[in-house]
């Protein structure tokens, strides 16, 4: 039994710290990274409750590839596991940034590192995209009018507005609110 | 020494509180904190840890304060200041995260929880489009007349989409992949 719970840290250790070492890009990327191996390989989490933790994460303060794996490593072994995924995922960037910063300049203009950046710069569109394609045909299952207009109601708030997402959130969870309230009232009035 | 980390610790506490949605919606008020009000990083060296953030893994905030950290009090610094901006992001999103299990029951917290998914889609579409812009057209912004089409990164995203949806192939391998074609066609 202990010896169990040592092997599920060393495993959250082992996959959220190459996760993040492969996180080019910003936090979303971990997204798809996340659903490979805890989703589609361990099977330790289903991938509506990532897609949960993906929202909460994005509501949250602070980085959002740090706040996911704090989500995943606390679904899957309480705070222990949420500390452990946690480190996992930033030992990585403390490390080469460590690094770094003796020779940063000579990296920055390595002519080696930034074509191999911007030839990863396709490749994680196509993993974002991917993955977009996937929850988007979860919303549509939904069947809910407001949640399939929220999405691309967010898309041209945020990128063609660039309306802070804190409002575009806050926006989002009153209209929610409010049509479970306005659905339930009128609910209660055909019921009576 | 014990100040410095201290101080450390408590404005990346306070950058990571402050630091909703990621991405480059933050950089300013970063830039407020590091460079302008304390003086740890030059606008050059900001300019650059931005840069570097990008051609590093892991997110800018932590980046930024491992750099910052490291050039201000070593190892421990960088250690403090990552910790602090990560913090707050870890005891909200559990304090979140329980919230919405003890009351998905009820209909109207679930729907939150349903709304921030479908807002999340868009969100994330829009920090894609960034990068597809990025990597087709070499600028981020919608302006034609600074766009120049790269054919090779059209073909890589089209073959990486595909081999995805179909085969389910590995995320990281299809970096790796992109980045091997980067090296040979750059």
């Amino acid at each position: 039994m202990h010896l169990n719970k040592l092997k599920v840290y060393f495993l959250l250790f082992r996959f959220s710290f190459s996760i993040s070492a492969f996180t080019f890009g910003g936090g979303y990327v971990v997204i798809p990274m996340m659903r490979k191996y805890f989703v589609d390989d361990l099977k330790m989490i289903s991938e509506q409750e990532l897609l949960d933790m993906a929202a909460i994460a994005q509501s949250t303060p602070g980085a959002i590839a740090v706040n996911i794996a704090v989500l995943v490593g606390y679904r899957i072994s309480g705070l222990k596991g949420a500390i452990v995924t946690c480190i996992g995922t930033i030992a990585p960037p403390i490390i080469i940034l460590s690094i770094i910063s003796f020779f940063y300049q000579s990296f920055r203009d390595n002519n080696i590192i930034s074509s191999i950046l911007k030839g990863m710069e396709a490749g994680v569109a196509a993993t974002i995209v991917d993955l977009l394609i996937d929850m988007w045909q979860g919303v549509l299952k939904e069947k809910n009018l407001l949640l399939t207009l929220m999405a691309p109601f967010a898309f041209l708030a945020n990128f063609i507005f660039n309306v802070n997402v804190l409002y575009i959130i806050i926006f989002c969870s009153v209209l929610c609110l409010a049509q479970t309230l306005i659905k339930n009232k009128l609910g209660g009035v055909e019921s009576e | 020494m014990n100040n410095i980390i201290l101080t450390l610790f408590i404005n990346f506490l306070k950058i990571g509180l402050f630091s909703i949605g990621g991405g480059y919606a933050i950089i300013p008020f970063i830039q407020e904190e590091v460079v302008n009000s304390h003086n740890w990083l030059s606008l050059q060296e900001y300019t650059d840890i931005i840069t570097i953030s990008q051609m590093t893994p892991g997110p800018l905030v932590v980046n930024t304060a491992s750099f910052v950290g490291i050039r201000i009090a070593g190892i421990l610094g960088a250690i403090t200041a990552t910790v602090g901006s990560i913090l707050s992001g870890f005891i909200i999103s559990i304090a979140l995260y329980n919230f919405f299990k003890k009351h998905k029951d009820i209909d109207s917290i679930s729907n939150i929880l349903k709304g921030l998914r479908s807002s999340s889609i868009g969100l994330i579409g829009s920090a894609a489009s960034t990068i597809i812009l990025l990597a087709f057209f070499g600028t981020p912004s919608l302006d034609i007349k600074e766009m120049s089409v790269n054919i090779t990164a059209i073909l890589v995203f089209i073959l990486a989409l595909f081999l995805l949806r179909k085969y389910k192939l590995n995320p990281i391998l299809i970096m790796i992949l992109s980045g091997i074609v980067g090296l040979f066609f750059y």
